[in-house]
């Protein structure tokens, strides 16, 4: 292997490749070429650092410089300054928001100082593209122990001696499901990996698998020789392509090195992995409608039980975990439970990934130890609520999860606190909303969401969800009844006891969570008819305020139903029964003098 | 075959010998769906009788999959598809009004293709690119942070595009 004097990272994980990343890593390829650099510096695309809102990234090592927002034309001036005078470019450095100075090192930036990796410990490290890199950092080590050196129930007592609980949802004990799969005698079993990361505003899984494939390929191949299955399956969402990519070029690399297939390392033990693209329903997350749908059918759930474990692809037992899941397990076996044991809560070990987005700072991945609090995640890491307004509530667990409000801030998370709580741990998506969202309006998003998504096998989630719905649209229009809050109550509670799977099951979470706690707001909607958020157009009045108008009447031009009348000079006037609410008048008024109230 | 107007019949030919070249054909009808899509574009009535006798299968089977699955489209896209994140970060980011921007300026509601069959409009669930929201994407590219007043120029882009 070639000897480089220096590294230099830049982020290819689809967040930053949005943002061009894709020109930069091509523009220092050209430039180091032509400087004839190309041997003594070496350019790799790596995954996602996480820190997407400041994209694209770009990392050069040894000197651990981090430089965001980098775009084609800054190649040149990095190449010239730092990587021939070694003189960091200033102007590309982060510049922390709270500190307002610039941050040379990545350990300097807050984003990262309160992170504990594990899941995403190679993110943004190595060539996800590259198995020599993965190799390098320890992998495929601890599948190689534990098939030369361990048998399946000492891999087993590891996994559940660590605590790890399942990061797809509801936090199921991964070593109890291991164990139930493997107790199940069958001649013929399966592992999969469940990557239909279908809750929105959570990209985690498909991060991982963009930025270290080969650590959820060798969790599968370490779960196939634990439980006695020869064949695992990764289901995984036709929107991620490049996850699909790199997944594709990884599996081709280990079986070129006799890491999968048959006779792994010569132990006689095989195992092979193949790819099952979902095709856009966010019921296949579900585990039993994800097992309908790799057998090319309907995604509707079945009865349980019996469960996966026992009866799962094509009637045999399966194992199934998500991708963080697996992500954790290299890690547990290199370093042992004890390790991964210590780190996090009484009952929830080890870290979570999180992905932070919404009205913070800092949009990303995160994660960090269970237990943290929401306030360090928001202030410490995300940096705060853009714009300086005020943080009003964290949505966790995506459609099946609650709204937690402001109070709640100093909540420590796991998956017993957020349940408690009225949300929960989902897959990990974090929204964080600020004074300008109508909580009643968010509830009627995921509501419109589930309605979307509910697969109509069973009664109480196919009409229950579309009647909730309905109701929230009445309120949001001013249309609401105070009888409709008890219905609503009584709604969420019949589709949580009745539905046959967790989509149903959790999908009036949204609802009740933002009654118990923003109570007040419904009633302003419901009484008042006006919403504080400002945010339900139907509830709104855009008005002139005639000392600050100044009779520019720009707005009487730009108004499209022409319902603003007035003098040149001299206050104007909206006609309310003709206003359409666009707005076009407030953003085009040079003195701010027309507001909605 | 001609499907809406259009021969298709290399295309035909083709997914013919794909499905000949799997090594079994149980569990498979998805992934000849996604097949099947990629080289026509869309799954008619008469593809999906087609593909159902490939497959020995019930044509009820394909019909259930293909309308349960929002990835597949029965009818013809436009050249230009546009999609309009409504994920929960793309949202309370303001994604609802670049939506109905696109809505007004094209003159059809989401799901729908315009009369000269240039451009399709579709709301989709997050393409986790949150860091950018609000996003929209054009045949795949990306676009971020993106506001009222880009709409009409991305649009025009793509008409340029057209007219060259």
């Amino acid at each position: 292997m070639a000897n480089f004097r220096m590294h230099i990272l830049i982020c290819g994980g689809t967040g930053c490749m949005s943002s061009h990343s894709p020109e930069v890593h091509k523009n220092f390829i050209d430039i180091l070429g032509k400087k004839g650099l190309s041997k003594e510096i070496q350019v790799l695309k790596t995954g996602c650092f996480g820190f997407c809102e400041q994209g694209p990234i770009v990392k050069i090592y040894p000197d651990n410089i981090f430089y965001v927002g980098v775009t084609g034309q800054d190649v040149e001036e990095i190449i010239n300054e730092h990587v021939i005078k070694g003189r960091p470019v200033q102007r590309l450095l982060y510049v922390d928001p709270m500190k307002k100075s610039p941050q040379e090192e990545h350990k300097d930036i807050a984003f990262y100082q309160s992170q504990v990796r594990i899941a995403l410990k190679n993110c943004g490290l190595i060539d996800p593209e590259n198995i020599d890199d993965y190799i390098s950092v320890r992998g495929y080590e601890a599948l190689g122990e534990c098939i030369t050196s361990k048998t399946p129930e000492e891999i087993i007592k590891i996994i559940k001696d660590s605590g790890l609980r399942g990061r797809g949802g509801a936090g199921f004990p991964t070593g109890l499901k291991w164990e139930f799969a493997q107790k199940s005698a069958s001649d013929k079993k399966y592992v999969i990996c469940n990557a239909d990361e279908g809750d929105p505003g959570a990209f985690m899984d498909r991060s991982i698998l963009e930025g270290d494939p080969h650590a959820v390929l060798e969790a599968m191949a370490i779960c196939g020789y634990a439980i006695g299955a020869d064949e695992g399956v990764i289901y995984i969402r036709a929107e991620y392509p490049l996850a699909v990519k790199r997944l594709q070029v990884a599996i081709a690399q280990a079986e070129e090195l006799g890491l999968l297939g048959d006779s792994i390392l010569g132990t006689g033990f095989n195992f092979k992995i193949t790819l099952s693209l979902g095709a856009g329903a966010f019921v296949c997350g579900e585990e039993t409608a994800l097992l309908n749908s790799v057998e090319g059918g309907r995604g509707e759930p079945r009865v349980r039980p019996p469960f996966p474990a026992v009866k799962g692809l094509y009637q045999k037992p399966t194992n199934i975990n998500n991708v963080e899941t697996y992500a954790n397990i290299t890690q547990i076996i290199l370093n042992g439970p004890e390790w991964f044991n210590s780190i996090g809560t009484e009952t929830s070990k080890g870290t979570k990934v999180f992905a932070l987005a919404g009205k913070i700072n800092n949009v990303g991945l995160v994660e960090v130890p269970m237990g943290t609090s929401i306030r360090d995640i928001i202030y410490k890491i995300g940096g705060g609520i853009r714009g300086g307004k005020k943080f009003k509530a964290i949505q966790t667990g995506g459609p099946s999860g609650g709204c937690i409000p402001a109070e709640l801030m100093d909540l420590k998370i796991d998956y017993e606190t957020l349940n408690a709580a009225g949300s929960m741990m989902g897959s990990g998506g974090m929204i964080v909303m600020d004074e300008d969202d109508c909580m009643v309006n968010i509830a009627k998003f995921y509501l419109e969401f589930t309605l979307e998504e509910s697969c109509g096998k069973c009664t109480p989630c196919r009409i229950g969800t579309t009647r909730i719905y309905e109701i929230l649209e009445r309120i949001t229009k001013g249309q609401g009844k105070m009888e409709d809050l008890d219905a609503l109550k009584e709604l969420g509670e019949v589709i949580r006891d009745a539905s046959l799977c967790s989509l149903g099951q959790t999908a009036p979470n949204p609802v009740l969570s933002t009654i118990d706690y923003f109570y007040d707001e419904y009633l302003a909607h419901i009484q008042d008819k006006k919403c504080p958020a400002k945010a339900c157009t139907d509830l709104l009045e855009y008005v002139v305020i005639d000392e600050k108008c100044i009779g520019c009447t720009l707005c009487a031009r730009n108004c499209p139903v022409s319902c603003i009348s007035g003098a040149v000079k001299k206050p104007h006037h909206i006609d309310q029964s003709k206003c359409i609410k666009c707005g076009v008048c407030e953003s085009k008024c040079p003195v701010k003098a027309i507001i909605k109230q | 075959m001609i499907l809406s107007g259009k021969d298709y019949s290399e295309q035909i030919k083709e997914l013919d010998s794909y499905i000949d070249s799997l090594p079994t054909k149980e569990g498979k009808l998805i992934t000849v769906l996604h097949k099947a899509q990629d080289l026509v574009g869309f799954l008619p009535n008469e593809l999906q009788n087609h593909i159902a006798e490939k497959l020995g299968i019930p044509v009820s089977k394909v019909f259930g999959v293909v309308t349960f699955y929002s990835f597949f489209t029965m009818v013809p896209k436009g050249q230009f598809k546009v999609a309009a994140c409504l994920g929960t970060a793309c949202f309370v980011r303001g994604a609802g009004a670049i939506l109905d921007e696109f809505k007004k300026e094209l003159k059809i509601e989401s799901g729908e293709t315009t009369e000269d069959g240039l451009f399709s409009l579709d709301a989709i669930r997050c393409v986790g690119a949150c860091g950018l929201a609000p996003v929209i994407s054009v045949n795949g590219k990306v676009y971020g942070r993106v506001t009222k007043e880009n709409v009409k120029p991305i649009i025009e882009e793509y008409l340029a595009k057209e007219v060259n």
